[in-house]
């Protein structure tokens, strides 16, 4: 399998563990990413409250680089892969946009075509039955005994006529590559809702109420380790943890893993090899419960 | 046979709610609504709950099915079935349950009220109608279309855990006047929308867009107000500060400088604010967390400028 892998920015900057542990993956599996060095930011959905047409116009820039290497786009930040596809779905559904989008990018050389490749998030390429076949044959060291809960990231869910999930209300996805990986997968309410994120600037409260209701859900439900596919999920909910573990009365301690480092454990690789030991909180009661 | 496993509530009878089961056959041709309506009329009278148009126009029957909101009439009970052909009923989210499946609205009109949610022209209106052309129409056409049925409120991720936010609801009526051209009132109207638990405390998880019955899509109209704020110039907050910041990183470097955006986006004048940024930056350098210092640009970054410049930002 090879694809276009648009990295996203937070994979190069704050998490670059969940670079780290992409390219793990890939190599694990034998998948060939190559990596899209000229795309822009996707602009996280705050570049088109400036200014719309210049989001979707970088965005359609980037899918155009991807359809020039006739490859399928990868990408490993929910949030990323939402705003993606919501620009395709605008340029795709008006012609006289589509042009104008279009007429931006000439002078570049780039041009969107639409349709011609998919944009998809890592967990969905594993989701499939040819990824879920892969991940079962190359599994070296099983998860047993690991009880693990996604969390998927709102723009890979919402709104559910972009998400590649059947059911965004009650996705599995990531579950099944769980257990395909030899976890356990819990399944808590909190799994598709917001981190708080996007308002970690604004409202820094409501911000850690949201992480800290969903990591006391996850942690309620039984769960060792939360896994995201969401590299700004995991700064919230990792990075934060403290001070959401002050605001809780009854307090909150439980490791964040990003989805390609959980993978890449089970093909072998060790905490160390994935950057666990970046993360701010500790992973090593994980490896307890692994050896 | 579907299992309607519904959320009772009456607080003259009984302090706490619990779940009641009802059964009902033939319900295949069935609205949700008609099958409450079955329930009420023919197992128990006293199941209480808000309705009228049947038509998906008055928006008085939302309620929470399988944890989501949706108009009760506006779904084919068939469509809502879940394991073991049950379907959860419960109030909407957000607000306090009166009794059953009604809840005290109060707290949402309160919030529409605080919108002003009527025009303000600047000069005095003409005899004739005002006319509107089909562009300036477009622009107020998705939010006039919201019928307050308050399934947006309901699934809001904020205001789960923040009361003072205006929620979609409200917010999306405001954009409704925001760009009404025949309203006097816009940079009145987005210094309000920019104050705390408006436009900028919205967290983009999109539940407001999914549970909406109609084509009004607040989380859509929200930004659509942002774009109106900055465009006026209020930008004396951390939410507008964080969308110039950002797009202007973006502009330099084709990448988001994560080390710049936190400090811009609270302002380098706010010595709470970058103090407060102070544990988690500190907490991340030590893990060797940080972004690189040196923040690297994309490949081609000039086109990306280009483009920029071609769109005059």
């Amino acid at each position: 399998m090879k694809f276009a892998l648009f990295t996203g920015c937070v994979a190069k900057g704050a998490t670059r563990e969940l670079m780290l542990s992409t390219m793990k993956s890939a190599e694990g599996l034998g998948i060939d990413f190559v990596e899209m060095k000229s795309a822009a930011c996707c602009g996280a959905g705050v570049v088109s409250e400036k200014n719309p047409l210049l989001a979707d116009a970088l965005n359609a820039r980037t899918i155009a680089i991807a359809e020039e290497q006739n490859l399928d786009l990868v990408t490993i930040c929910s949030t990323c892969q939402g705003i993606l596809k919501k620009t395709e779905c605008h340029v795709d559904s008006d012609p006289t946009y589509k042009e104008k989008v279009n007429n931006v990018l000439e002078e570049g050389g780039h041009q969107y075509a639409g349709g011609k490749i998919k944009i998809q998030h890592f967990a969905n390429v594993l989701g499939t039955e040819e990824g879920l076949k892969l991940l079962r044959d190359k599994v070296k060291r099983p998860l047993t005994g690991l009880k693990t809960a996604a969390f998927y990231g709102c723009y890979v869910l919402r709104p559910s006529e972009l998400s590649l999930y059947e059911d965004p209300d009650n996705p599995t996805g990531m579950e099944e590559i769980f257990e395909i990986l030899g976890a356990t997968p819990v399944y808590y309410e909190s799994r598709t809702k917001c981190c708080g994120f996007p308002i970690i600037m604004m409202n820094k409260d409501a911000s850690h109420d949201m992480a800290g209701n969903a990591l006391i859900d996850a942690i309620d439900s039984g769960a060792d380790c939360v896994v995201t596919g969401c590299p700004l999920c995991h700064l919230s909910l990792d990075a934060y943890q403290p001070e959401i573990d002050k605001m809780n009365k009854k307090g909150c301690s439980i490791p964040i893993l990003h989805l390609p480092q959980l993978v890449a454990l089970a093909l072998g690789y060790s905490p160390q090899e994935l950057g666990m030991d970046k993360h701010i909180i500790s992973t090593a009661r994980l490896d307890k419960i692994l050896t | 046979m579907i299992t309607f496993k519904i959320k009772r509530y009456n607080p003259e009878k009984q302090a706490e709610s619990y779940f009641e089961e009802f059964q009902l056959d033939g319900t295949d041709d069935l609205t949700l609504l008609d099958c409450l309506n079955q329930i009420k009329w023919t197992l128990d009278g006293s199941l209480t709950y808000r309705m009228s148009c049947r038509s998906a126009i008055c928006g008085s029957c939302a309620v929470k099915a399988n944890g989501h909101a949706i108009l009760a009439c506006q779904k084919q009970a068939s469509h809502l079935v879940k394991d073991n052909d049950t379907i959860t009923l419960e109030p909407l989210g957000n607000m306090k349950p009166i009794k059953d499946l009604a809840v005290d609205f109060k707290p949402f009109w309160d919030k529409v009220d605080k919108v002003s949610p009527y025009l303000q022209p600047d000069r005095k209106p003409s005899e004739k109608e005002t006319k509107q052309s089909p562009e300036q129409f477009k622009l107020i056409d998705d939010a006039s279309t919201c019928i307050m049925c308050g399934a947006c409120y309901s699934d809001c991720n904020v205001l789960e855990v923040d009361d003072n936010f205006l929620g979609p609801a409200a917010l999306a009526k405001a954009q409704r006047f925001v760009q009404d051209s025949r309203d006097g009132k816009t940079l009145a109207r987005v210094k309000e929308l920019s104050k705390s638990g408006g436009i900028w405390d919205c967290t983009h998880c999109g539940e407001c867009v999914e549970r909406c019955p109609k084509p009004a899509e607040p989380f859509d109209r929200i930004k659509e107000i942002m774009t109106v704020a900055l465009e006026q110039g209020v930008t004396s907050n951390n939410g507008a500060r964080h969308a110039l910041s950002f797009t202007k990183s973006v502009k330099s470097s084709g990448s988001l400088n994560e080390n710049i955006i936190p400090v811009e986006s609270v302002g380098f004048f706010n010595f709470k604010g970058l103090f407060d940024l102070l544990p988690v930056g500190l907490r991340m350098f030590f893990k060797g967390k940080n972004p690189p210092i040196l923040h690297k640009s994309i490949d081609d970054v000039e086109d990306v400028k280009r483009i920029y410049m071609e769109l005059n930002e």
